[in-house]
């Protein structure tokens, strides 16, 4: 190993092992799979948003060729399938804890939204029972569809769920405003604010997808499907259709086409498919389009906020108030309602200090899709919200915008939040200063003439945010060293671009000398996954996997001195531990012969259990214990204002994703973050129909996804502070991208119109909904 | 009903008896067993389908196997040599972590080829407008971006 560490170690911007496969085609995604004699389901999709069924009528499509059943919910209820609950149990200030849903796979009563699965047809060809589903009749008792927060808590609203006639599931406050209150009466200026977070959808690139392959004879399921770490889906359908019996239930995926927070969750669609294959004891295949994951893929987002900051004669923020309706849709899924309370609601202050803090929260049922964990899952909304009021108070008090963010800059850790939660470290202010220089913010005044010249309105803007990131507090790693002399690390946590195969890789060549291609990567099989993993979700690989690896490869490293040390004739205290070597005494061996040497009873020290394997557990001390990337972002765009349209000429970001592990794959993902972020911003937008509830917007022809026209060449920086809440002094770099960039982007857009008199404007920013603020500004300006 | 179609895939001469509705994507993918070419929508805007069909780029999901009798057809399976050593523009792709989770790449390098048939000398803003029927939902564009020009490099120098 003539270069130790400088090519693959920590640090380095080593290229991906696992793209050669990738990048010939060999990726196995589920779509992928087939196994001999499935059967295909299709799904009959409620097309009307809200209503009672009175009936369903499958006669004719028993009768087409090929279809070997027809099952709806009232199947799962004779069969015992059991309901989906979210384990959230939020209270409110009178200690009531929040309404829950429990949801059969395939309603029985009422159907909730457009598109909701209401039944399943199951054929040989996957034509035929698409064919068959569309002669399902469902007999509908129409009722009148409820889309926004707004509609939903209306006085005479339609109930979704009959026990919860309210439409609240949760109206949750961290206090009383008295606190504020008596703030905002000191205060010297009040900056008041109302948005609208858009709703938008996660979109990996790979629709849903999953065949469940039932083994009559072992009475064992084997579920293929995209997801984001398999123990889930294990442990759902195993209580759902097992008894509980987990044995019964394996899931695989070998590569999954992205994540983002939606391949994560347990859908109904994948409780049918399994009941299906269980019920006709055979496999059973469905491939989702992308019109149907549209619906399927839990949304995103999808927040009304009135907030307001209370301010000293400085700029100091005094006191900060939010009052925020989250559209949940229409079921309490796993995580709609928590997300702006435990997601955004942690770093709820941004990156500022803010001593006191009123903050109430209703979480509403309406007929749409739900609304769960897409990238940032609350933190992009709430930095969105708290850094558009710093900025607009900015411009209200005639601060720049930069010195305002100084003063309020929190500056001194560890800083405890008004939500309880300890922030260990940053520098923010070092962040705006490197994204400053980056975008060039100080020539920007030359630009703005050019572009004038040209006829158009240039603008640039800055947004500072933090993230908290780790989610689950523990983690199993299992390393096994394998007869071949390679060494293999056995997880649950799951890369579905992440590149964890190379970055797990580069930890453990530092760690314990293994060259970096003699480490493998097992992972997406609940088969072979550790007890306690639990997967890839909430920016927590580098963190949880990577401290389970090195508390392993610690043990492993003590166990392997003692056996060197008797290899070696030599205490195990005088064994030294160098670059893939025990050392001791003038001779040496590599880990590689020790691992060999644990297996041979002749070479092992007595009394000590055979094998180098170790299998750890790694734990933090508390969920709370967490890691905070932050950063700062700039934007700088060029306004047409004959036609609204907008093109971003430069985009800076700084960001402190703590100790870098590999470059090359943190930059890409802060670049996608970056990319979801102006995509919420720019284009995309998920519209209901306020009369009939249908979705406007269920395909790429009428959902703006960005493309690489949208971007310019981004320049990304590095402003790292170690976490010191684990040794690797890693933050998850996966959220941060969206948490900065839509505010970065509408600051700049704001900064180019405000010589109009534009004051304020909601996402996406379209060009038709800037041409049309455009004229609005004009009309006023002229009256 | 079916019908017969022959067509040249990957230098292999193919044919089979498929239904006239078959798509070019779903002959590939059921048929031939070639997965690499991938559906990423149903409404041809997201270029995971692309295939070199006569030696252009073409949505595999937007046309008919039967319009392809007595086609050639090159598919990612198709690019790299013999000997598995990757095409130059695979190659750039590894380079500049053009990928992550994957599932976009494929189309993605198929058209790169494209535009480098026909812009060599493309610049940034040309590939990214080349691009714009390709959606990647992972990297943000800007190691593909880089990628891409640095494979078109590559393929000017000979290097295939
Ligand atoms: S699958 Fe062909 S363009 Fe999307
Ligand atoms: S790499 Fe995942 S969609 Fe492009």
């Amino acid at each position: 190993m003539d270069s130790f560490g400088e090519k693959f170690g920590v640090g380095q911007p080593v290229r991906r092992k696992e793209d050669q496969r990738l990048l010939k085609g060999g990726g196995k995604y589920t779509d992928d799979v087939n196994v001999p004699g499935q059967a295909h389901l299709a799904f009959v999709r409620a097309g009307v948003a809200h209503a009672r069924i009175k009936g369903i009528d499958a006669s004719a499509a028993l009768e087409a060729p090929g279809v070997l059943a027809v099952y709806s919910g009232k199947d799962l209820e004779t069969d015992g399938v059991g309901t989906v609950m979210t384990d959230a149990a939020l209270k409110n200030l009178a200690g009531e804890i929040m309404f829950r849903t429990h949801r059969l796979a395939l309603p029985t009563d009422k159907v909730r939204y457009a598109g909701e699965p209401v039944a399943v047809v199951v054929a040989e060809t996957a034509y035929q029972a698409r064919d068959a589903a569309e002669m399902v009749l469902v007999d509908y008792d129409e009722l009148p569809p409820i889309v926004t927060a707004a509609q939903a808590l209306a006085k005479d609203a339609a109930a979704i769920h009959d026990e919860q006639p309210d439409n609240i599931c949760l109206h949750w406050e961290n206090s009383t405003s008295d606190a504020y209150d008596a703030a905002a009466k000191t205060a010297h200026k009040i900056v008041s604010i109302k948005l609208i977070n858009n709703r938008v959808i996660p979109v990996p690139m790979e629709p849903k997808c999953c065949l469940a392959d039932m083994d009559t004879k072992s009475g064992r399921m084997t579920v293929y499907a995209p997801f984001q770490g398999g123990r889930r889906v294990q442990g759902a359908l195993s209580e759902m259709l097992f008894g509980g019996d987990g044995t019964k239930v394996r899931h695989v995926s070998d590569n999954t086409g992205g994540g983002f927070g939606t391949r994560s969750k347990i859908y109904p669609e994948i409780i049918a498919i399994a009941y299906a294959a269980k019920k006709l004891g055979r496999a059973v295949k469905w491939s989702g389009d992308r019109s149907e994951t549209m619906v399927s893929d839990l949304h995103g987002r999808d927040q009304v906020n009135e907030a307001e900051i209370a301010l000293d004669p400085n700029g100091k923020i005094l006191g900060y108030k939010i009052i925020n309706y989250v559209n949940i849709g229409a079921w309490v899924t796993e995580n709609g309602a928590r997300l702006p309370v435990d997601g955004g609601g942690r770093i709820v202050g941004g990156v500022y200090d803010i001593p006191v803090l009123y903050y109430s929260c209703k979480a509403v049922m309406t007929n749409t899709v739900p609304t769960d964990t897409y990238r940032g899952a609350g933190r992009p909304e709430a930095n969105y919200l708290i850094d558009r009021l710093v900025e607009k108070a900015a411009h209200v008090m005639g601060i720049d915008s930069r010195e305002l963010r100084r003063r309020n800059y929190i500056t001194k850790f560890p800083y405890k939040t008004q939500m309880g939660l300890t922030i260990d470290i940053g520098d923010f202010p070092k962040c705006q200063d490197e994204a400053c220089k980056a975008i060039g913010w100080d020539g920007f005044g030359a630009r703005r003439k050019e572009s004038e010249k040209r006829g158009k309105l240039r603008g640039i803007g800055l947004t500072s945010f933090i993230e908290g990131a780790g989610g689950r507090p523990e983690e199993t790693m299992r390393l096994r060293f394998e007869k071949d002399g390679t060494l293999s690390v056995i997880c649950g946590t799951f890369s579905h671009g992440q590149g964890h195969a190379t970055v797990y890789s580069q930890i453990l060549h530092d760690k314990l000398g293994i060259p970096f291609d003699d480490v493998n990567l097992i992972q997406g099989d609940t088969d072979t996954a550790p007890e306690g993993a639990a997967g890839t979700f909430g920016s927590r690989s580098s963190q949880m996997g990577g401290m389970a690896i090195i508390r392993a490869a610690d043990i492993i490293i003590d166990k392997g001195k003692k056996i060197a040390g008797h290899l070696l004739q030599a205490p195990p205290t005088e064994v030294e531990f160098t670059e893939g070597q025990f050392k001791a005494r003038a001779g040496s061996v590599s880990v590689t012969e020790i691992a060999k040497a644990a297996h041979d009873p002749a070479k092992l020290p007595e009394g000590m259990p055979p094998g180098l394997d170790e299998t750890y557990l790694y734990k933090r001390a508390s969920r709370d214990d967490m890691n905070f990337p932050n950063g700062c972002h700039a934007c700088e765009v060029e306004v047409d204002p004959d036609t609204g349209g907008i093109t971003i000429v430069d985009f800076a970001a700084a960001d402190d994703c703590g100790v870098v592990l590999n470059p090359l794959i943190v930059h890409g993902q802060v670049h996608g973050g970056v990319a979801q972020g102006i995509g919420q911003a720019l284009t995309e937008y998920l519209v209901y129909d306020e009369e009939t509830g249908q979705l406007l917007t269920g395909t790429f022809m009428d959902y703006g996804m960005p493309r690489a026209e949208h971007f310019p060449d981004m320049k990304a920086v590095f402003v790292p502070t170690p976490s010191t809440n684990n040794e690797l002094g890693v933050k998850g770099a996966g959220e941060a991208g969206c948490c900065g960039a839509p505010t970065a982007l509408v600051h700049a857009v704001l900064d180019a119109l405000r010589p109009l008199g534009v004051a304020e404007i909601d996402m996406p920013l379209t060009p038709n909904r800037v041409w049309h603020t455009i004229q609005s500004a004009r009309v006023k300006g002229a009256a | 009903m079916s019908t017969k179609v022959s067509m040249t895939v990957n230098g292999r001469k193919v044919s089979a008896d498929v239904e006239p509705r078959t798509l070019l994507v779903q002959y590939l993918r059921e048929h031939l067993g070639l997965t690499g070419t991938h559906v990423g929508c149903d409404t041809t805007q997201c270029g995971c389908c692309a295939i070199h069909l006569n030696g252009e780029a073409v949505k595999s999901c937007t046309i008919l196997a039967v319009q392809c009798e007595g086609a050639d057809v090159v598919t990612i399976e198709g690019l790299a040599s013999p000997d598995g050593e990757l095409h130059p523009m695979q190659k750039a792709f590894w380079e500049h972590h053009g990928l992550q989770c994957g599932f976009c790449t494929p189309g993605m390098v198929m058209v790169a080829c494209d535009i480098a048939r026909r812009k060599p000398d493309a610049d940034e803003a040309t590939i990214r407008h080349g691009l714009e029927g390709n959606i990647c939902r992972c990297t943000g564009y800007q190691h593909i971006v880089e990628a891409v020009h640095s494979g078109i490099q590559a393929m000017n120098q000979g290097k295939r």
